[in-house]
C-alpha cells in the first residue's frame, strides 16, 4: 500500500492542485449567481431612499435620504384607487389563510383516506388524483368565471378559497409522507380503545403528519399569496383587489414615472416574503427537495 | 367477535368526499362547460349578451385561421391566437434550456465528493430565493430596471454598450430575452434542488465501483448520473412545459399596453393573456376564449400523453437488461 502511495506522490500533488482550482472556479460561479439574485433586490431597496431624479441617472448601490417622502408619497398617490397597499395585503391574508387551512386539513384528510382504508374504487381515485394533477387551472378558467358569475360568487372571494380543498399535488405529497410517518398499529391501537375514526384522524394522524402538514403550508400560503391569474378573472371591483393586483397598479399612469414611489410600493410587497423566507428557508428548500412544489 | 369484522371501507368513501366533491364542483363542471362554451357564440356586442347559440367548430375555426381578402383564400395558423401560443413556446424553450443546462452543473458540483463546496447550504438558499418572491412585483421590477428611463437602460447608455436611443422596450429580441431571463432566474434554483435530491437518491455503491474501475468525476456524470437521471429530468421537463404553456405574471406585467397587450408587436402576448383578452375586453367573447382554452388544453394533453407514452416504453427494456 505505501508503497504505491510514493509512487504516485507527485502526481498526487498535481491532483491536489486541480481539485483545489477546480474548487476556486465553482466558488466563484456560485458566489456570482448569489450576486445575480440579490442584486436587483438591493438596488430595488436603494432606489427607495432616492428621488426620481436621483434614480433617473443610473445604478446607485448607496442609499440616500429619501426613504420617508417616497413612502408618503407613494401612499399618497395610490390613496382614492380603490384598494391601498395595506388593504390589498389585508384582502391577500384573507384569501391565504383560510386558502392554506383548507387546502392543508383536506388534502390530509384525502391522502388519510386513501392510504388507511381499502375500498373498491381506492386504486382509481388515487390515479384519478394523479391524473388530474397535470391539468392547469387556466385551461378551465372561462367556465369557472362563468360559474361563478351565475352564482353571484363573482368578486367575492370564494373562488379563490374553495377550490383549495381539491389539491392533487397536496394529496400526492400527504400520501407519499403518510407511508412513511403513520403505521397501521397506531390506528388499531386507538380503535380498541374505543377512538371513533374522525377523533383518530383528528387527534393521532394529524399530529404525526405535522412537519410534512408544515411544509405544505408553506407552499400553499406562498402559491395563493402570489397568484394573480384567477383574482384578475374573478375580481373586477378595485376595492377588493389582492397584492399582486396592487402591484399591477404601479404600472399605472398615475405613478410610474415617480421611480421612487413604485420602488417602496414594490419593496413593501417583496420584503415580508425575503424576512419569512429567509426564516423558513431549511424548511422549504427540504421541501423542494422532496417534489413539494409543482407549478 | 363481531366487532373485528367491522367495514372500515365506507370511511374511506367518506374521506376522501370532500376532495372529489370540490373537485366536481369547482374543476370539472369549470371545464366541461369551458368544452360546451367553445361550441357557442356567446359573447357581448353593443353592451349586450346574445343567448348562447350552438355554433359548431366557427370558434376553433376563427383560431387557427384567417381569411386572406386579397387571394380569398383561407391562411391557417398564422392567426393572433396561434402566435400567441407561439410566443408561449419560444419564451418556454429560451429559458428551460438553459435552466435545466445550470441546474444539472449545478446539482453535480454541489454533489461531488471529491471537490467538495464549502457554504452549499446559503448558495442553495439564495438561488432558490427568486422563486419564492411574488412573480409580479418580479415583472415590475424588472421593468422599472430596464425601462426606458431605468437605471439598468442608463448605466449601459452611459458605458456605451449600448445606443443612446436604445430602449428594451421596442426591441422584440429584448424583451422576450428579458422574460426568458427572468423565468431562467427564477426557477434554475428550484430545478436545481429537485436534481440534487435526484442525484443523492442514486446508490453510492454505484460510484465507488465505478471509482474502482478509475472513472474520473466527467465519466461518473455521464455514464451514472446522467442516465439514472432520466426520470427525474423527464418529470421536470413535463411540469415545466406545463406550468411554461400557462405562464402570465411575468410577461402581462412586463412590457404590455395599458389593455394588457404584450409588448412590442404583440411578441410577449402569451395564451393566457390571450384567453384574458377574449375574456375581459371590452366585447368580451367567450366563445373564442374558450376555444383557445380548449387549443391550450389539447395542447398541455398531448405533452402529458407524450411524456406518458416514452417513460412507459423505457421501463420494461431496462428491467430485462438488469435480469439478464
Amino acid at each position: 500500500m505505501s508503497r504505491v502511495e510514493t509512487g504516485i506522490g507527485a502526481s498526487q500533488e498535481g491532483y491536489a492542485a486541480k481539485v483545489r482550482i477546480h474548487k476556486i472556479i465553482r466558488t466563484i460561479v456560485c458566489v456570482l449567481l448569489c450576486i445575480l439574485s440579490i442584486f436587483p433586490f438591493y438596488v430595488m431597496i436603494v432606489n427607495t431612499t432616492l428621488s426620481s431624479d436621483v434614480i433617473k441617472t443610473g445604478i446607485h448601490l448607496i442609499p440616500g435620504t429619501k426613504l420617508i417622502d417616497n413612502f408618503t408619497g407613494m401612499l399618497e398617490r395610490t390613496a382614492g384607487k380603490g384598494t391601498n397597499v395595506w388593504q390589498a395585503m389585508l384582502h391577500s391574508v384573507i384569501i391565504s389563510v383560510p386558502a392554506t387551512v383548507l387546502q392543508v386539513y383536506f388534502a390530509t384528510l384525502t391522502a388519510y383516506g386513501l392510504t388507511v382504508y381499502n375500498f373498491k374504487l381506492k386504486n382509481i381515485a388515487w390515479s384519478f388524483i394523479m391524473a388530474i394533477m397535470m391539468i392547469p387551472a387556466q385551461v378551465s378558467i372561462i367556465g369557472f368565471m362563468n360559474l361563478m358569475i351565475k352564482v353571484n360568487l363573482y368578486n367575492t372571494y370564494w373562488p379563490l378559497i374553495i377550490p383549495c380543498i381539491a389539491a392533487p399535488s397536496t394529496v400526492y405529497f400527504m400520501r407519499q409522507y403518510m407511508q412513511g410517518a403513520l403505521s397501521v398499529e397506531i390506528i388499531e391501537a386507538a380503535r380498541i380503545d374505543g377512538s371513533g375514526e374522525f377523533a383518530t384522524f383528528n387527534r393521532i394522524a394529524l399530529p404525526l403528519m405535522k412537519p410534512a402538514m408544515a411544509t405544505q403550508a408553506i407552499f400553499a400560503f406562498v402559491a395563493s399569496w402570489n397568484n394573480l391569474y384567477t383574482p384578475t378573472m374573478m375580481i373586477s371591483d378595485n376595492r377588493k383587489y389582492t397584492l399582486p393586483m396592487f402591484i399591477t397598479g404601479l404600472k399605472s399612469d398615475s405613478i410610474r414615472t415617480d421611480y421612487g414611489f413604485v420602488y417602496v410600493g414594490l419593496c413593501l410587497t417583496v420584503l415580508p416574503l425575503m424576512i419569512v423566507y429567509f426564516m423558513l428557508s431549511k424548511y422549504i428548500i427540504a421541501g423542494v427537495a422532496l417534489g413539494g412544489v409543482k407549478e | 367477535m363481531k366487532r373485528k369484522t367491522v367495514e372500515y371501507g365506507k370511511y374511506g368513501y367518506i374521506f376522501i368526499a370532500p376532495f372529489f366533491l370540490v373537485f366536481l364542483l369547482f374543476q370539472l363542471y369549470p371545464l366541461i362547460y369551458t368544452f360546451y362554451l367553445s361550441f357557442v357564440t356567446y359573447k357581448m356586442t353593443d353592451g349586450k349578451w346574445n343567448t348562447p347559440k350552438f355554433c359548431g367548430f366557427d370558434n376553433y375555426m376563427a383560431m387557427l385561421t384567417k381569411k386572406n381578402f386579397e387571394t380569398n383564400s383561407t391562411v391557417w395558423f398564422d392567426t393572433l391566437p396561434m402566435n400567441s401560443i407561439k410566443n408561449t413556446i419560444i419564451i418556454w424553450v429560451i429559458n428551460f434550456i438553459p435552466q435545466v443546462l445550470l441546474a444539472l452543473v449545478l446539482a453535480a458540483w454541489f454533489t461531488d465528493t471529491v471537490i467538495k463546496l464549502k457554504g452549499q447550504g446559503a448558495f442553495k438558499v439564495l438561488m432558490y430565493m427568486p422563486n419564492i418572491i411574488t412573480a409580479s412585483s418580479i415583472a415590475v421590477l424588472f421593468y422599472n430596471l430596464f425601462a426606458n428611463q431605468g437605471p439598468i437602460t442608463i448605466m449601459l447608455r452611459n458605458m456605451h454598450i449600448i445606443k443612446e436611443t436604445y430602449n428594451f422596450m421596442e426591441s422584440k429580441v429584448a424583451t422576450i430575452g428579458l422574460i426568458g431571463f427572468m423565468q431562467f432566474w427564477m426557477w434554475y434554483g428550484n430545478t436545481m434542488i429537485t436534481l440534487i435530491a435526484g442525484i443523492l437518491g442514486i446508490s453510492p455503491s454505484l460510484y465507488e465501483a465505478a471509482m474502482v474501475d478509475g472513472a474520473n468525476g466527467t465519466q461518473q456524470f455521464f455514464s451514472i448520473t446522467l442516465p439514472l437521471l432520466k426520470p427525474i429530468l423527464q418529470f421536470t421537463l413535463v411540469t415545466s412545459a406545463i406550468g411554461g404553456l400557462q405562464m402570465y405574471d411575468i410577461p402581462a406585467l412586463f412590457n404590455v399596453t395599458n389593455t394588457g397587450i404584450g409588448q412590442p408587436d404583440r411578441v410577449s402576448h402569451t395564451v393566457t393573456m390571450q384567453i384574458r383578452e377574449f375574456a375581459s375586453s371590452s366585447n368580451p367573447d367567450y366563445g373564442k376564449a374558450a376555444a383557445i382554452s380548449g387549443i391550450l388544453f389539447l395542447v398541455t394533453l398531448a405533452i402529458s400523453l407524450v411524456f406518458f407514452a416514452v417513460t412507459r416504453d423505457r421501463e420494461p427494456k431496462q428491467k430485462h437488461a438488469v435480469i439478464r
